[in-house]
């Protein structure tokens, strides 16, 4: 009788593979670091960020010929894998904190009552003290200015394009938004100070400096307000057609509202866009040192112009009221994302 | 107060594409008339075409005369809003507007047009047309909840309640059971029972057994082939149309040989 021998395939005997214990990635990492820190002290080679690149290289290595050795080659390409994803992520974030992290420190250290609600009359750039408070009063007002004309104009431009627009004009519109989108910042500046000042001969002032940041702020309101009127169901536009609403109102009871979170988080990220540009207003507005109320009349600081006058004298006083200035920016852009965020929560459909 | 729809010799274009062609059709008031047939015949196109919701989409237009007890709806002069508020729509898909309440939702047709109305009058309003859907007891306790988070049976009748709202004459349906499941296609077929002592109805389906159980009338489209429009084969009492239709193609549609 002949014994016909299977052809055995090398199967896993069971379905749990060899696996590195819980307490590998800890100890390997912590190791890595060590190893590093090691190499620091007794070499002196490379700062802090050479150590950190050398822990990351041995974690590298040791982790994947371990896990090599192991649990098989899938997975240790896959914990390469995932270490470098996380490296990745660790180094995008690393730079955006650290920027955080100094305007906060250097800022607070400036930062009183008095430097929010001072202005820098009569102070001299060598002097301690001083403030921002007219650069804040400017740059709300013009910021506010901007988005009085570009909200309206941006919603209602979008609404158009896509609730209306059909055919030619539709498109050159479109095609202009793109365009707009594009357009350098200084750019703006330099068509409202040819127009505005060159050409109907009226002064450089805040109001100015607000239609250049409205320009800017333009392209961005329609295109995201236009995105999220795309999305809104052309279910619910027919639903209300249907119960014999007209045009105008389903877009204003229906289609808009459904859309509002979305169009007021767009009206908010480009008001904070906008909020810290510089070149824009170099060419539309003077800087002054002086609280000016009046963004029709006269010079009109803010905060963009502010930090970089600061930053320009260059005495260790101004150089500290440029971070205090920065920090009070990001302070404003950040409130304004915040209460883009709350906004678009509390309008967000139900359900 | 229902009224009957008479279609004369109506032809449906999407642009240069005709999509139906010759349909004359009287829909009787107060009867449920069943519009079957296979895909893409036109069954919606007709439907549509009955309160002017086809002129919705760019480029789309209509030939022959679609009367309302009489008067033309296409005439010159018709205000179209006007004719939506007489003809009320169900879709296929339930799509109440997402960001009002369920008690909104019924009075949207209402307020949306800028009427006014008192509360007490809107609260009668939401719990009648509520009834009248098969809802108010589901509903009755969280009326100022979002009608998203209703069931989708619920939702479709939800729907219902507010196409009612309006007090319309005449309710068109385009397949509202076909994302349903069995329950709440009863539900909403006994609806259409109920609704028909006051309203006219016009149901597009694919179910025969549904056009069987709720249709007094049934209406036969088909195609004559690919790219050609679509056509009206036969309409007639329901129980005629089952049993014994005068057209081949009706009869082998409706036990299933083709479509
Ligand atoms: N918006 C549109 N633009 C152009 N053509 C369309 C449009 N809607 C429908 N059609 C065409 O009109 C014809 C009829 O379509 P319709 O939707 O009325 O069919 P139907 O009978 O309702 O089909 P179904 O049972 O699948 O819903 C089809 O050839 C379809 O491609
Ligand atoms: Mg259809």
């Amino acid at each position: 009788m002949a014994t016909t021998t299977m052809p055995t395939r090398s199967q896993p005997s069971s379905l749990i593979g060899g696996q590195l214990p819980r307490w590998a990635t800890p100890t390997v990492g912590a190791s890595a670091v060590a190893a590093a820190f090691a190499l620091n002290l007794t070499t002196g080679l490379a700062g802090w960020f050479g150590t950190a690149i050398v822990a990351a290289l041995v974690f590298l290595v040791i982790q994947s010929i371990w896990s090599f050795r192991v649990e098989g080659r899938r997975h240790a390409v896959d914990r390469l894998a995932t270490t470098l994803v996380y490296s990745t992520f660790v180094a995008a974030i690393v730079p955006l904190v650290s920027v955080l992290f100094t305007v906060l420190v250097k800022g607070l250290a400036v930062m009183s009552w008095a430097f929010l609600t001072d202005s820098m009359r009569n102070v001299s750039p060598r002097a301690e003290g001083g403030g921002v408070g007219h650069a804040i009063v400017g740059t709300l007002q013009q910021v506010g200015i901007a988005a009085a004309f570009a909200v309206p104009v941006g919603i209602l431009a979008a609404i158009y394009l896509v609730e209306y627009g059909r055919g030619r004009l539709a498109k050159v519109i479109s095609f202009f938004v793109d365009v707009m989108t594009g357009i350098p910042s200084i750019v703006a500046g330099l068509f409202i100070f040819t127009a505005f000042v060159l050409g109907l001969g009226l002064e450089r002032s805040g109001f100015a400096a607000a239609l250049a940041l409205a320009i800017l702020m333009l392209p961005v309101i329609i295109r995201t307000t236009e995105e999220m009127l795309k999305i809104v169901p052309n279910d619910l536009r027919e639903a209300s057609y249907a119960l014999g609403v007209p045009k105008f109102r389903t877009i204003l009871k229906v289609v808009l509202p459904t859309a509002l979170a979305g169009i007021v988080t767009g009206a908010m990220l480009s008001v904070a866009r906008v909020a810290g540009e510089t070149a824009p207003l170099l060419l539309t507005t003077f800087l002054t040192q002086s609280y000016n109320y009046n963004p029709l009349e006269g010079p009109q600081a803010s905060l963009p112009l502010f930090i970089w006058d600061q930053i320009t004298s260059g005495t260790s006083a101004s150089v500290g009221r440029a971070w205090g200035g920065a920090l009070v920016l990001i302070t404003i852009v950040m409130l304004f994302y915040i209460t883009a965020k709350l906004l678009a929560a509390r309008f967000a459909p139900k359900g | 107060m229902s009224k009957s729809v008479e279609l004369q010799d109506v032809d449906i274009y999407y642009g240069t594409f005709k999509a139906v062609e010759g349909v004359s059709l009287t829909v009787a008031k107060n009867a449920v008339t069943a519009f079957i047939g296979p895909s893409g015949c036109g069954k919606s196109t007709v439907l549509r075409t009955i309160n002017r919701m086809h002129e919705v989409i760019p480029g789309a237009y209509v030939k022959g005369k679609v009367l309302l007890n009489g008067e033309d709806i296409y005439g010159t002069g018709v205000d179209p809003v006007n004719v939506r508020r007489t003809i009320g729509m169900v879709f296929q898909r339930p799509n109440p507007f997402p960001t009002m309440s369920i008690a909104e939702n019924v009075l949207a047709g209402v307020r949306l047009a800028g009427e006014r109305m008192s509360k007490s009058d809107a609260e009668a309003v939401v719990e009648e047309s509520l009834r009248g859907a098969n809802l108010w007891e589901e509903v009755k306790d969280r009326l100022d909840r979002p009608g998203s988070g209703l069931s989708g049976g619920q939702q479709q009748r939800l729907c219902i309640a507010r196409a009612i709202a309006v007090k319309p004459d005449v309710l068109l349906m385009d397949e509202p059971c076909s994302a349903l499941d069995p329950i709440s296609t009863l539900a909403i077929e006994d609806l259409i029972r109920e609704l028909v002592e006051d309203y006219t109805i016009v149901i597009v389906t694919h179910n025969m057994q549904q056009a069987g159980r709720v249709s007094d009338t049934t209406a036969f489209f088909n195609l004559a082939g690919v790219g050609q429009p679509g056509r009206l084969v036969e309409s007639g009492t329901t129980s005629d149309i089952f049993s014994h239709p005068k057209e081949q193609a009706t009869e082998d549609y409706i036990s299933g040989r083709f479509g």
